[in-house]
């Protein structure tokens, strides 16, 4: 029997081989993914899904399932939106879309913990609810115009690198401490492998659920401002299918729906596989109709692969 | 007594037996069920089967129902031999299996659940509504019981449900009826009514197995019984030639065949004081205390309320009533960290399910009830958890690689695992619920030595256990529970497998 530390790696590193595997397909297809350009711009377009699937992997590992990240985008976007029209400060604006995302996660994860509904369904209805609300906020207008400082958070370099993929990096490299490093991240395992042990080793099991499904709030609205600095505009509709982009980084990167496991450098990777997918497809004038066809078999496969593997293992 | 027709079953031997089940084994990895088990039924008979919980009833009746491969031994039915392989072939053959846990579609109609997956159709493939409801009429009506057939079952009363479990069963030509424990959620009049349809069946010729805790109802309606203990079997009798007593002591007497290395400690300062606890109807004014260096056992049935005083006492579960003192204060329960702090700690009896976190290692699960003190501010240094739990690892030999996850270990080092959270956490109250279920016979002495030096340290234990021998040998004293209530209380010394068994059934006070 592989130890089970030796067999996560193994899945990891077979995760990393197939994105490697990938970018040289592609490499040989086309020349122009493999310059610097086409690579900052793969890593600034996958930044958002990147992003939004931490918060997932979070959510993902605890035994969960957040529906409702793209929605909260696009409302923590319009409060952004409105605040900086509003002639807010720039702290304030981004406080208030920190504050809408989290927002939203605590009812998520209040109602998950103490209503004690399944989080496929609360997160649904908040999906709606969110999206919703963002439209009859803006009253189905986008909000636009924003001063060069706002902007710089998508546009601004910092020693060449694209301020999206800082932002991203910080991201991940807190979460990743958080999630491997706290008491916090440790219950974030437990309650997915087993809730009631969990329970009756004295963990306050409800209050944890309830902030795991905060911190997928917060990754949101970080994702939100992003997204609104980068089109120079705030919309409603903005963030659709978010969700599914989320989970399918989280599970191509090794996450587990049963919960219990899984790791956020997986989730990277995940994110990675799909956005350099997507711009390959582009690169290579692959349809958008088609393109779509693809990344449903890549998400199927990966897992399929995953799936085979283990169960030969056993 | 239900009829006078057994009088030739057994002398004669005439009859030729619809069922006969011989030298039947079963091992399961670590553990022998069943080992030359025989058992045969005759048309028109009520056989009880009796024993304590894990005397191998349930497995025999899963090997007969085809949901066990047995290991060994010869079934045959009217004295031709009949291969099991499976659910399927039991139900060909004629052998309904009535569960404790019925299974029936809330939601459907009676009609729908007696006919279900084999309800009439019309050519067309579409249910035939008026057969099936006019069958379920005749089928009903036959059986004697006055049930509307489009009745939604929820609708239903909990022994009406079992009518329509046995209306089903019966839906196509049985000759074998297995019961298991149908009256343990019955009213008195609610057996009557199960107890005629019974002499109703056996009219028609249907052999019965009838498994039991009461003993009451076993010479009301039973005509032979066959008693099992530890997978063997004890005897085989008339009902009209044995007696209550008789019984007793074949479920009982077993032979104490580990050594229980026993320690006895002179008791010191009450630690723990349950003064009228209730809940529900699972626990009635149960009142007990328990003193440093003490075990405490608690013995009883399945169900008898044992691991919900376990609960409530660990704050998993709440009571309605009554009192816990802790060290003579009285304290509240609210949650599992209350009993946490109150230095409790739980060893469910499904270490799996409750105890650990199976992809965890062991330093994690050890350290797991301990996140505030080893990280005040949230953040783990590294291997504080491992420095936290490697004593313990140590201390308790716990075998494995600490990397290891838990769900791999074997059941005495699941068990240890779970030991050292507690021990960890300087835990001064422990209960084990079923110590050594699933636990091979040396890790069994390992956890009683275990339990010595807790105790020796000043620790108290309420041990719930269902093993006699392990209930006797390693108790200080013991209390026996009936239906949620604390029947009888024995100092170890004057108990004996009959007393606690008898206290268990319910029959003395």
């Amino acid at each position: 029997m592989t130890r089970p530390g030796a067999l996560a790696r193994a899945r990891q590193f077979g995760t990393v081989l197939g994105l490697l595997a990938l970018s040289a397909v592609l490499w040989a297809l086309t020349p122009h993914f493999l310059t610097v350009p086409n690579l900052l711009n793969v890593a600034q377009q996958t930044s958002i899904n990147a992003i939004i699937a931490v918060g997932m992997t979070f959510v993902i590992i605890s035994g969960g399932i957040d529906l409702s990240v793209g929605s909260i985008v696009a409302l923590s976007g319009v409060a952004l939106g409105a605040a900086l029209q509003d002639g807010q400060a720039l702290p304030v604006a981004l406080a208030i879309a920190l504050g809408a995302g989290v927002a939203c996660g605590l009812v998520n994860g209040a109602i998950v913990s103490w209503g004690g509904l399944p989080p496929f369904i609360v997160t649904l209805g908040m999906m709606s609810i969110a999206r919703g609300a963002a439209l009859l906020f803006t009253e189905g207008r986008p909000v636009s115009g924003f001063d060069p400082l706002f902007r710089s958070i998508a546009t601004g370099h910092v020693g060449g690198v694209p301020a999206p993929i800082i932002v991203t990096i910080a991201v991940y490299l807190i979460a990743h401490v958080v999630l491997t490093r706290t008491t916090f991240g440790r219950y974030v395992y437990a309650i997915g492998g087993n809730e009631e042990a969990t329970r009756l080793a004295g963990v306050p099991v409800r209050f944890h659920k309830t902030m795991i499904y905060a911190v997928s709030g917060l990754v949101s609205g970080i994702a939100a401002v992003i997204l609104t600095a980068r089109l120079n505009s705030a919309q409603p509709i903005a963030g659709m299918m978010y969700e599914l982009d989320a989970i399918a980084a989280t599970v191509i990167g090794g996450t587990s729906l049963m919960g219990g496991q899984g790791s956020l450098a997986g989730t990277l990777v995940g994110a990675l596989i799909m956005g350099v997918l997507r711009n390959g497809l582009n690169l290579l004038g692959v349809s958008s109709f088609l393109q779509q066809i693809v990344i449903g078999a890549v998400i199927i496969g990966a897992v399929l692969v995953d799936t085979l593997l283990k169960r030969h293992r056993n | 007594m239900i009829s006078a027709r057994c009088s030739g079953i057994a002398g004669s031997g005439a009859a030729v037996p619809v069922l006969e089940m011989r030298g039947i084994r079963k091992q399961f990895p670590g553990v022998v069920a069943l080992d030359e088990v025989d058992l045969s039924l005759q048309a028109g008979e009520v056989h009880v089967l009796l024993g304590e919980n894990g005397a191998g009833k349930s497995t025999l009746m899963k090997i007969l129902s085809g949901a066990y491969r047995k290991d060994a031994g010869t079934i045959l039915m009217n004295g031709a031999s009949a291969d099991i392989q499976g659910p399927g072939d039991a139900l060909a053959r004629g052998i309904r299996v009535i569960y404790q846990e019925l299974n029936l579609v809330p939601h459907l109609s009676v009609a729908e659940n007696i006919f279900l997956g084999a309800a009439p159709t019309t050519w067309g493939g579409l249910i035939d509504w008026r057969q099936l409801h006019d069958r379920t009429v005749s089928l009903l009506a036959d059986l004697g019981m006055d049930i509307a057939p489009t009745t939604p079952v929820h609708r239903l009363s909990l022994a009406q449900r079992q009518m329509v479990e046995i209306a089903k069963a019966l839906a196509t030509q049985a000759s074998v009826l297995v019961m298991d424990e149908p009256t343990s959620a019955l009213t008195s009049r609610e057996v009557d009514q199960l107890f005629a349809l019974v002499a109703r069946l056996i009219a028609r010729g249907v052999a019965i197995v009838y498994i039991t805790h009461r003993l009451d109802e076993v010479y009301r309606i039973g005509d032979r019984v066959t008693v099992l203990r530890d997978g063997r079997h004890v005897a085989t009798s008339l009902l009209s030639e044995v007696t209550v007593a008789e019984l007793v002591r074949q479920m009982a007497n077993r032979e104490v065949g580990e050594h229980l290395p026993k320690v006895r400690v002179t008791p010191g300062a009450e630690l723990l004081r349950v003064e009228g606890l209730g809940r529900g109807d699972v626990l009635t004014d149960v009142s007990f205390s328990l003193r440093a260096g003490e075990v405490v056992g608690i013995g009883g049935l399945l169900g008898a309320g044992r691991t919900e005083l376990a609960r409530v006492l660990a704050g998993a579960d709440r009571a309605d009533t009554g009192q816990i003192f802790v060290a003579g204060q009285p304290v509240c329960l609210r949650t599992p960290a209350d009993a946490i702090a109150h230095r409790i700690g739980l060893l469910p009896e499904d270490r799996k399910a409750q105890g650990l976190v199976g992809g965890f290692t062991i330093e994690r699960n050890i350290a797991l009830p301990h996140g505030r003190q080893l990280a005040p501010y949230g953040y783990l240094p590294a291997r504080c958890e491992a420095t936290m739990a490697e004593p313990h690892v140590r201390e308790l030999r716990i075998k494995g690689a600490s990397t290891q996850p838990a769900r791999l270990l074997s059941g005495g080092n699941q068990q240890k695992v779970v030991l050292g959270k507690w021990v960890a956490g300087n835990a001064r109250i422990f209960i084990f619920d079923e110590p050594t279920r699933g636990v091979d016979v040396g890790a069994k002495v390992e956890i009683y030595n275990l339990m010595n030096r807790l105790t020796a340290a000043g620790a108290g234990i309420i041990m719930i256990s269902s093993e006699l021998p392990e209930l006797l040998g390693m108790s200080d004293r013991i209390l026996v529970m009936h239906r949620g209530r604390v029947q009888a209380e024995f100092q170890s010394a004057d108990a004996t497998q009959e007393s606690v068994l008898t206290a268990a059934l319910g029959l003395a006070s």
